[in-house]
């Protein structure tokens, strides 16, 4: 192969140099690290979603379904991180796909506000139900990775390696895929839909196949996270500020790469973490600051900064 | 039986007019500069923070009982003012030219920052600004128990809408605002200020979602967070009956209001999820919603 696409080896060395720094890493980071993982893939779910101009108020609906399928799964006594992240992922993309029917129709602020009804009635019917926890939430018990029952900081650090390496399979896949036909057509959907059809093309189906998809990684998000926090509650998992903030990281890392996602995603996290710490009654001050501060100076975001040092450069 | 039906229709007659009063800024301000405004919470918020405040000061001097209402408009129309000019000023003037998403997110992330500068004013204590409700006192309908002050509310809400639709249709000001609904290029042809438009609009929308605020909070405990719920309501409520249109805000409220009630008084378990459904609901069979004025199709 003469061609060697840059962004498959910079993601790969990314990959390896976090799974190497695994081993080093202090607790926290840990932490942090597995939350901007888990908000990074449900952010490239939406990136997905926005090369064809539409953005979702509402993700936290795959999220939290997704982080309820493996917290309800754990509850009833299954304790195989492969089991429960498979079971989040594939139930929030089945009804992604039975939802995928009505909203393929609808495109630009009906596409994001049908999105936000859909989430909202998940956070209804939780709130509401006792079965379902209510507002307190379940807790989630420790995971095992097929048979191997680590304990003490090796649960953490497993959790981060098997994380990693699907989220790493799952962004090079979606890379690859943007490459192809069925990718380029996002564009030509954003920017002439009706011309798309004369073509020959469905956009309906282009945007189904997306819209899917974007459930699959945020249901995958939603399982990691539970397993990450080792708790899920309405409020954390499905209300719509959540799906707020999976777009305030779509914003924040703009469109130009899919690792831009997973940078937004930690700067997020980062930024939420020591305002939290700091300043616990300015954390929201802070992070609405820093989104508008994004869309004001920075519309293309971070990931227009490395265009323009390369500008800078030259 | 006769208890309970009246109980679900007055119950959800009120309900009605308190998602009316929160959402009729909305639409206000989405019909003419389509802008789905999420600081609309906060404007909320901020006219029940102020309105509780105002309300506390009034009553500890000597003034007659009644003018504490006053406290209420006077709560609401200085948030408008002074929120409404400082956010098109500030922000949105800056943005009109980008995309709606990003607009949203902009008001969204500007509802974050107003939310902790409620709590930086007023503190996590929660307000309460009783008094305007227990001076009118309770009557009964049927046998059933109500207290007059929410029975205002819908007198406030049919106020309100009146004063709006008369606004819109039967003066200059509220025609020249429908050339700019319609076509805001060729009204700034034609020498319309569209500028002072927006601007005007915006502190309009400001004010009535204050004044929601401000009226509500002799009913409830004022206290961080009240904007959060708010928003998504009325959010439902606008896309029920149709983004950017009056009449569509009240059929929306009223249908949300008394099935609402309807779910609180015979089904409570499924309160919150029946708004969300119907709007879902609604948004399959007519996603412009059941009252959007028509729109010419752009190719």
């Amino acid at each position: 192969m003469r061609y060697v696409d840059k962004t498959v080896i910079g993601l790969t060395i990314a990959f390896l140099v976090l799974l190497a720094a695994n081993f080093f890493l202090a607790e926290w980071m840990r932490f942090i690290g597995l939350q901007s993982l888990a908000r990074g893939a449900v952010a490239l779910g939406l990136l997905v979603l926005w090369r064809s101009g539409l953005i979702s108020f509402g993700h936290a609906l795959y999220f939290g379904f997704g982080a309820y399928t493996a917290v309800m799964l754990s509850l009833a006594g299954f304790s195989d991180a492969f089991i429960l992240v498979f079971a989040a992922t594939l139930m929030s993309g089945l009804l992604a796909f039975v939802i995928g029917f009505l909203l393929r129709r609808y495109r630009a602020i009906f596409f994001a506000l049908l999105n936000m009804a859909f989430s909202m009635i998940l956070y209804g019917v939780v709130v509401k139900t006792e079965a379902l926890g209510s507002t307190d939430g379940f807790g989630v018990g420790t995971p095992t990775f097929l048979g191997y029952a680590p304990d003490g900081e090796a649960v953490q650090t497993t959790l981060f390696l098997f994380t990693l390496v699907f989220t790493y399979l799952i962004t090079v896949g979606v890379h690859i895929y943007m490459q192809t036909t069925l990718g380029y057509m996002s564009m030509a959907v954003r920017e002439n839909e009706i011309r798309v059809e004369y073509l020959g093309y469905s956009a309906e189906k282009v945007i189904h196949v997306k819209y899917v998809f974007s459930g699959l990684v945020a249901g995958f998000g939603g399982g990691i996270m539970a397993l990450a926090i080792g708790h899920v509650d309405p409020d954390s998992m499905a209300n719509w500020t959540v799906s707020g903030e999976f777009v305030f990281i779509t914003i924040l890392s703009g469109t130009g790469s899919v690792a831009a996602t997973y940078i937004g995603a930690l700067v997020f996290e980062l930024i939420r973490t020591y305002a939290f710490e700091y300043a616990p009654q300015m954390w929201q001050f802070i992070l609405g600051g820093s989104l508008l501060a994004i869309i004001m100076f920075l519309p293309d975001g971070i990931w227009s900064l490395i265009g323009r040092l390369r500008k800078a450069k030259a | 039986m006769t208890q309970q039906i009246v109980a679900i229709i007055v119950d959800g007659l009120v309900y009605s007019s308190y998602l009316f009063m929160v959402a009729v800024g909305l639409t206000v301000i989405f019909g003419v500069m389509k802008i789905l405004n999420v600081t609309h919470g906060s404007f909320y918020a901020f006219g029940a923070y102020l309105a509780a405040t105002l309300v506390g000061i009034y009553y500890e001097t000597d003034l007659p009982e009644f003018g504490g209402f006053l406290m209420l408009f006077l709560a609401a129309i200085t948030v408008g003012l002074f929120l409404g000019v400082i956010l098109e000023q500030g922000l949105l003037r800056f943005l009109y030219h980008r995309d709606e998403h990003i607009i949203v997110l902009a008001t969204f992330a500007m509802f974050l920052v107003l939310e902790d500068v409620i709590i930086m004013i007023w503190g996590v204590d929660p307000y309460f600004a009783y008094q305007p409700m227990a001076l009118l006192e309770a009557s009964d309908i049927a046998g059933v128990p109500f207290d007059n002050y929410s029975l205002t509310l819908i007198l406030l809400a049919l106020v309100v809408g009146t004063a709006l639709w008369f606004g819109l249709t039967k003066t200059k000001w509220g025609k020249l605002l429908l050339a700019v609904i319609y076509d805001r290029e060729l009204s700034q042809a034609m020498g319309i200020n569209v500028t002072v438009v927006f601007l005007v609009t915006f502190v309009i929308g400001a004010m009535l979602g204050a004044l929601g605020g401000a009226y509500l909070a002799p009913t409830i405990s004022v206290s961080p967070g009240i904007g959060v719920e708010v928003i998504v309501l009325a959010f439902a409520v606008v896309v029920i009956g149709g983004m950017g249109s009056i009449p569509g805000a009240m059929i929306g409220a009223v249908v949300v209001g008394l099935s609402r009630a309807a779910a609180v008084h015979l089904f409570p378990e499924v309160e919150l999820f029946v708004i969300y459904a119907i709007m879902a609901a609604v948004l399959a069979f007519r996603p412009e919603g059941l009252f959007a004025p028509a729109k010419a199709r752009k190719i």
